[in-house]
């Protein structure tokens, strides 16, 4: 049987560094987009201080970069170092979206961000706006293929248990593609990296414009941080109804825990505004439920129902002991190749092979699992509500909070209002929100998801390589001393970049006269 | 589909050569570069001159490594999970090395303090130094066989040890490995820089060459006599990908034995020796032209002598040699293995494209009195 330890070391380096990546992805895919923004408009209207803030953004997005690749190299070989049997269970699905995002994608990008640093005297004006441009592409459709990749561990769509391999093997690649869960998440995060990258270039503007400097490119900076940031903000929250909608399908047990709803409820649903889970009563304690609302987000309809916790654990009992049909006729395969009887009692029970699976975690054979290990079992399919029920909370109150911030940065800049300098503290303050919510929205993703490494295929105990817990100690130990330094090092980098300011060569316009034009809400004085 | 599984396999074992040799010549040249760094360059000018010859491209290379360890995932699934966690510590020390490695050519000249950028170029070396010396120690393991085996689910087990990897022959290929990428990157200062670094690449480039040469012959010789991997049966070039289902057994010399069938392949090692020699004789005459391409033809026929001596074997058991990997029994499902090759046959010819074309547009050499302050 596998070590509890080696599993929980596993889990522990993988959500480190992944959550650690993520702290540099919506950033990029943020501020790659409004880097190729701002140098269109200096290209259209050849006004250098567009290209001041292309170059000054442009820099702390190099910085930024470096480290959204330096720690994405890890995330694409750990699945080999420390998830073996996974690698081996699905890598013929798993595979093909990673190595097609290196194909399609960040070939593109890191290709071309070498020209876009260095390309500035060698290139002419459209084709260096080009290059920036397919940059913003490339880290794009590098999220879209990440997401494919994660999409099919949520919802393993196209895909069949080949006896023969003894693992999962595509038969409908489009559907691995098109994958709904897939398309809702891609178009979900990429939005939340643009809330991300507007959220940088606002609250740092912000910063500016109360400390009085750089404020002709701090202005600039601003009104296309809310603008873009308005956008965003809208299509994050009403893109991750769109995720909320979908779960509803193949991850019905994720959706009871966001809601803390322990029984099914009479259609349609309400939505748990507050409550406090508890995983040992099975109840949700000082609930404050607002009817209906829940229902028709994620089923779109009045009389559909959604089921609760305590249902949905009864129905995964059923499936073991399905499983375990299928499970016996696969260890007959193993001998037998051609045993016909045993191909067909797999063929009819295939679909729950991955329950029968979850019983290894406390039998070696789960044919011998007793009454009260497939009781266990069937208790795993419940992880932690409590933290899935406020993670999902305060990522939403985020997302609220960002379309007022941005609503009202846009409306102060449109309007030809002067922005309050109250306003220009709350902008700067919010800095670290985004990561927040996006570091939330993952651990109600990937934890929500648990036991499961593929949701209903694969447990996620079972797919850890086979090394010793001194070697992962050790790389565990490794992983923390340099992704700390190298943390501390890269924010005191930002600090110093932002502290500087960018390099203006203003005196090309008329910086007065811009404010007019290009900037009316900037134009009167601050106090 | 178009191709036959067996077709499909060789192209994908084909095409798995390709990318270790695309990622070898591109950022190989950038990793000698690094390696060559505190060697060539002797005050914060130079380096910096030397660096901006590799600063715009060494991205783009990287992802050759990235590429081919998605290529791997989706095409040699069996082949990820084993050699990956078989590997593990080896593998975490390359990964350390190209975890620092981005970050220490964008953070270096972020900041003046000699204390703070001379950090960053011990960073560089070594992270030019050990991925190089690793690979080639992990390819000698290869060649040795490596003790893994399945158990019946086909969960993976590496029965070895970390310094088990650091035997002679390993560390011999460790070193041809390091002197090939030494001599690749010599060669690229050569046509890329200018003054002192460049004269002082060209002189370590003709000893790197040197050792290339001599190190190379020893391990031929030291291969010939080793114990290589044959099928004895129950392999089928069609079958499901199952690597439990033949008999296979060692015998000293087999990994000869491809020459023996196939006099024509005694060529590709050749052209490893060959390769090396006009790489020295372009150093020597001062035409970068000459020697780029004579260790670029070096460093792709080593590693094609690596792949035709072992076909059809891809990871040797020594273990238990019936597990061992094969291209046969070792691959992706055939619908996967076309559907990559119809993502691959249209987008390299496009990655290929603009990658040509990053480099025209960067043509020409970096010359110390260029590097300005928008540059690493």
């Amino acid at each position: 049987m596998i070590d509890a330890t080696l599993v929980e070391l596993s889990r522990l380096q993988f959500a480190m560094t992944a959550m650690y990546h993520f702290l540099f992805v919506p950033l990029t895919l943020g501020l790659s987009f409004m880097i190729a923004i701002m140098e269109s408009v200096y290209v259209m209207t050849g006004r250098t201080i567009w290209r001041d803030m292309t170059k000054f953004w442009g820099l702390l997005f190099g910085i930024n970069f470096a480290m959204g690749v330096a720690t994405g190299i890890v995330m694409e070989f750990q699945f080999g170092t420390n998830w073996a049997f996974y690698s081996h269970y699905v890598g013929d699905i798993f595979g093909a979206p990673l190595a097609i995002e290196g194909l399609m994608a960040f070939f593109l990008e890191a290709t071309l961000v070498g020209l876009f640093f260095f390309g500035w005297d060698k290139l002419g004006k459209v084709q260096h706006l080009a290059v920036t441009w397919l940059v913003a592409l490339g880290s794009n459709l590098s999220a879209l293929w990440i997401l494919v990749a994660n999409g099919w561990m949520q919802n393993p769509v196209g895909s069949v248990f080949n006896p023969d391999t003894m693992r999962m093997e595509v038969v409908d690649f489009a559907a691995v593609i098109f994958n709904p869960v897939a398309q809702a998440k891609f178009v979900h995060t990429v939005a939340a990296g643009y809330v991300t990258g507007a959220v940088f270039v606002l609250s740092i503007s912000a910063w500016y414009l109360l400390r009085g400097r750089h404020k002709a490119l701090a202005k600039r900076s601003f009104t296309v941080a809310a603008s873009f940031g308005l956008a965003a903000a809208l299509s994050v929250v009403v893109l991750g109804d769109e995720s909320g909608y979908t779960i509803t399908d193949n991850q019905k047990m994720k959706l009871a825990m966001i809601e803390g709803m322990w029984h099914t409820e009479e259609a349609p649903a309400p939505f748990a505004l507050f409550g406090i889970p508890d995983r040992e009563a099975q109840e949700t304690h000082y609930e404050l439920k607002i009817p209906w609302v829940m229902g028709l987000i994620a089923t779109r309809s009045i009389d559909q129902e959604i089921p609760g916790i305590l249902e949905l654990m009864a129905l995964s009992e059923l499936h073991i002991r399905d499983g375990l049909l299928a499970y016996d006729a696969l260890e007959t395969l193993k001998v037998d190749e051609a045993n016909a009887e045993a191909r067909q009692t797999f063929l009819e029970n295939q679909e729950y092979l991955g329950y029968a699976l979850m019983l290894k975690k406390y039998v070696a054979d789960p044919r011998e699992a007793t009454d009260q290990q497939i009781a266990q079992a069937t208790r795993d399919a419940m992880p932690n509500v409590f933290a899935l029920f406020w993670s999902f909370r305060f990522m939403v109150v985020i997302g609220f909070y960002m379309i007022a911030l941005f609503g009202l940065a846009f409306y102060l800049v449109s309007l030809r209002r002067q922005v309050p300098r109250w306003f220009l503290r709350v902008a700067f303050l919010t800095l670290p929100l985004p990561w927040v919510a996006a570091e939330l929205g993952w651990l109600v993703a990937e934890y929500g998801r648990q036991p499961w490494v593929i949701e209903g295929v694969l447990p996620t105990f079972l797919g850890v390589s086979s090394i010793g817990v001194t070697d992962i100690l050790i790389t565990l130990a490794g992983f923390l001393v340099i992704y700390t330094t190298l943390a501390i090092i890269e924010v005191k980098l930002m600090l110093k970049y932002i502290r500087k300011g960018p390099e203006e060569e203003e005196s090309a316009d008329d910086p007065a006269r811009l404010d007019e034009r290009f900037s009316p809400a900037f134009a009167r004085p601050q106090e | 589909m178009l191709f036959d599984y067996d077709v499909l396999r060789l192209i994908w074992w084909a095409l798995l050569g390709v990318l270790l040799v695309a990622f070898a010549v591109t950022d190989g040249f950038d990793m000698g570069v690094a390696a060559l760094l505190p060697a060539v360059a002797r005050n914060d000018g130079q380096r910096r001159q030397v660096i901006n010859t590799v600063g715009p491209v060494w991205e783009g290379n990287q992802v050759w490594f990235i590429l081919g360890g998605g290529a791997i995932f989706a095409a040699w699934p069996a082949l990820y999970a084993v050699s990956f966690s078989g590997f593990y510590l080896a593998m975490f020390l390359i990964l350390v090395a190209l975890i620092i490695r981005p970050v220490a050519f964008k953070f270096r000249s972020k900041r003046d303090e000699p204390a703070w950028r001379g950090r960053w170029d011990a960073a560089l070396c070594f992270s030019g130094v050990v991925p190089a010396l690793i690979f080639g120690v992990a390819v000698g393991n290869v060649l040795q066989g490596v003790p893994f085996h399945f158990d019946s689910d086909l969960r993976p087990f590496y029965t070895g040890s970390f310094f088990g990897l650091l035997n002679p022959f390993a560390l011999l290929c460790g070193l041809v490995s390091l002197a090939m990428l030494v001599l690749h990157g010599a060669t690229w200062l050569q046509i890329k820089a200018d003054g002192e670094p460049a004269e002082r690449a060209r002189r370590y480039g003709m000893i790197a060459a040197a050792v290339v040469i001599v190190l190379f012959a020893i391990g031929g010789f030291w291969v010939s006599a080793m114990d290589g991997y044959q099928v004895v049966g129950g392999l089928d070039p069609v079958g499901p990908s199952n690597p439990l289902r033949k008999e296979m057994t060692t015998e000293a010399g087999a990994w000869l034995a491809n020459y023996g069938a196939q006099p024509l392949l005694w060529l590709v090692p050749l052209v490893g020796f060959a390769g090396a020699a006009l790489a020295m004789l372009g150093l020597y005459a001062r035409i970068g032209a000459l020697s780029f391409l004579g260790s670029k033809l070096s460093v792709a026929a080593i590693i094609t002598t690596v792949g035709v001596s072992m076909f059809p074997v891809i990871l040797p058991s020594s273990s238990e040699p019936g597990h061992s990997l094969m291209v046969w029994d070792a691959s992706s499902s055939h619908y996967t293995l076309g559907i990559m090759l119809i993502a691959t046959v249209i987008l390299l010819p496009i990655v290929l494209l603009y990658t040509a074309w990053v480099y025209k547009v960067l043509w020409g050499k970096v010359r110390e009195s260029d590097v300005n302050k928008d540059m690493y």
